[in-house]
């Protein structure tokens, strides 16, 4: 049966926690991955998949008739993916160990190549994944399946010209079941996104493209929550909807947070203990 | 030589068209998603008939390759049609990563392929687009040679899972295959049995091969002549036993020398039974404006090249 949660907020927090540690341990176990962003986007994953969509972890199917659909299309944080996935029961927990390493399912981005559950497309080269949500999305439409489409982007991300190209046929078709995700960083590889790709008004620009655009803090259950509650109240109304998230990178560790140096760096020896003393959890379950 | 009687000469864009809409009526996860070139492509009677499954993309290739990957999450057979420069090269990295690494069943079908585009010069006139699409794992590339080869490879590529990339062109031909025929993907066809040198084909040239397979025949020379509609798989089987038997191979494709079929045949050769071989191919260089006809002659695509490609080899056969 697809899971709908009743889980308080202080359960959520209990997995993110647990998510977090999964994520600095298995970019340091390889000495290489995204901290960064995927602790900035713990919360929303945890939201989503323990609250928020109506899933089937335990048989996954890629064409997920009669379920919410993720997107990660800024695959680069494929560990908060990974552990989250893991974490819902998707596949086992102790599976996340092999990160990065040869001949695992958990490639360095995600991938429907070696057959991991829960992946439905390969990402990583960015600014495809608003597409595919797109088209998803009409695919449901077609085979009269009511449920919605979820897909998570970068900022930075936001720089691709695909994007545009996919924002723009959103709305002239009409994809009211897509619900997208952009986490609002303000950081890539190279520094502020304010510094680099000038982004501007974003709220502006997707509305001017015919979005339902709504804005929350991605790292506080409190504020993100109600804001995907009305994020899918606002889905089948006709237009399709963003998320403008507003998240460090990095959260949940004082050192990793606010700068886009821990992007695509791993923690030595030294800062993973010093992260993990961060991240607790009453019953910390570590693959 | 056998004759190959024809009553039409037919586009062979016309051709997908018509197995797309066959398609239409007889597979309801077929969709259709086109590029703002619904006419070139002639996907008007889809369009009409089937409107609920078509999906004008506008401009904008890149998102019509992320959405055609997006509808196959639910069971949809996308079949994209835009010009063969924009299904490919311009969506390069969409195509490897959204479609072939993520095995989607995406059929990308590319018209207005090679010189026979005509006037509107090198910026369209793709010769790159074979190499381009056969290098990607996992992905099937077809280029039919008339309008009845190409109705029937657009219908059975349909009932084949995974990616394909199919490539037909602007110019009327001569329509000489079976209105029935069955299209086997990855099966050579072959035309004419001969022993004096083996002729491998694709597309519009396979036509150009049946015209040098006569005047051959008038030189003495007995050609065979092998339709090789499907680059990859390529029917190794079929080359290998046909080389074997002439001891000399001609290759003959609208598309450049590098990574066509001439160098995927030359590759299967020099691994298993090298021999001599001479290809008839756009020799690394970019066309340019001018009627078909007048390009075929200028980059040496025409019947004349494929006699003097085989008068070639057969100095060098042992």
């Amino acid at each position: 049966m697809p899971q709908t949660a009743d889980r308080s907020t202080a359960e959520l927090q209990q997995i993110a926690a647990q998510v977090r540690r999964d994520i600095v341990r298995m970019v340091h176990a390889v000495n290489s991955g995204h901290p960064g962003g995927s602790l900035g986007c713990t919360d929303l994953l945890v939201a989503l998949y323990f609250k928020v969509m109506q899933h089937n972890p335990t048989s996954f199917s890629l064409d997920g008739v009669g379920e919410d659909l993720f997107f990660l299309s800024n695959g680069h944080i494929s560990p908060v993916f990974y552990s989250v996935l893991a974490r819902a029961g998707y596949f086992p927990v102790s599976e996340l160990s092999t990160f990065r390493k040869l001949d695992s399912r958990l490639q360095g981005h995600p991938t429907t190549h070696e057959g991991l559950p829960g992946v439905r497309i390969a990402s990583g080269s960015l600014g495809q994944g608003l597409s595919v949500a797109c088209g998803a999305a009409q695919a449901k439409k077609l085979n009269g399946d009511d449920r919605r489409v979820f897909v998570l982007m970068g900022d930075g991300e936001l720089e691709e010209g695909q994007i545009w190209e996919a924002a723009m046929y959103a709305p002239h078709h009409k994809i009211d079941n897509l619900i997208a995700v952009v986490d609002r960083n303000g950081q890539q590889i190279d520094g502020p996104t304010a510094e680099i790709g000038g982004l501007g008004d974003l709220r502006a620009k997707f509305e001017a493209f015919g979005w339902h655009v709504l804005e929350a803090d991605g790292n506080q259950f409190s504020t993100l929550l109600p804001a995907l509650e009305e994020a899918v109240a606002a889905s089948g109304q006709g237009r399709p909807v963003i998320m403008l998230m507003d998240t460090q990178m990095g959260y949940g560790v004082d050192f990793m947070m606010g700068s886009h140096k821990w992007h695509g760096v791993a923690p030595n020896d030294e800062q993973l203990q010093k992260a993990l003393q961060q991240l607790l959890v009453e019953n910390a379950s570590d693959y | 030589m056998k004759d190959f009687p024809y009553t039409e000469s037919k586009d062979t864009r016309s051709g997908f068209g018509a197995g797309l809409h066959e398609l239409g009526k007889t597979n309801p996860n077929v969709v259709a998603l086109c590029a703002d070139l619904i006419g070139s492509l002639k996907m008007d009677a889809f369009k009409k008939d089937f409107p609920e499954r078509f999906f004008q993309v506008g401009i904008a290739e890149a998102n019509m390759m992320g959405v055609a990957a997006g509808l196959t999450i639910g069971g949809k057979i996308p079949f994209t049609g835009t010009f063969a420069n924009f299904s490919t090269g311009r969506v390069y990295d969409q195509i490897r990563q959204s479609i072939a690494y993520s095995d989607k069943n995406v059929k990308i079908c590319a018209s207005h392929a090679g010189l026979t585009l005509g006037e509107d010069g090198a910026t369209h006139q793709i010769l790159e687009d074979l190499g381009l699409m056969k290098m990607l794992p996992g992905m099937t590339v077809i280029n039919p040679c008339d309008y009845n080869q190409t109705k029937a490879a657009t219908i059975a590529i349909a009932d084949h899972h995974g990616p394909v990339y199919l490539r037909f062109g602007r110019p009327v031909v001569p329509n000489f295959t079976p209105a029935d025929q069955t299209f086997e993907i990855g099966k050579a066809v072959l035309l004419n049995e001969g022993t004096d040198v083996s002729i491998f084909a694709t597309g519009h040239l396979v036509w150009k091969a049946i015209l040098a397979g006569h005047l051959l025949a008038e030189q003495g020379i007995s050609a065979e002549i092998i339709n090789i509609h499907t680059i990859k798989p390529l029917d190794e089987a079929a080359v290998l036993a046909s080389a074997r038997k002439t001891r000399c191979v001609v290759t003959a494709e609208e598309h450049q020398r590098h990574g066509g079929l001439g160098d995927s045949i030359a590759q299967l050769l020099a691994r298993q039974e090298p021999l001599p071989l001479e290809m008839v191919a756009v020799n690394d260089s970019f066309g340019e404006s001018g009627t078909p006809d007048q390009l075929m002659q200028k980059y040496g695509l025409t019947e004349m090249d494929v006699v003097r490609a085989a008068n070639d080899v057969l100095k060098r056969k042992k």
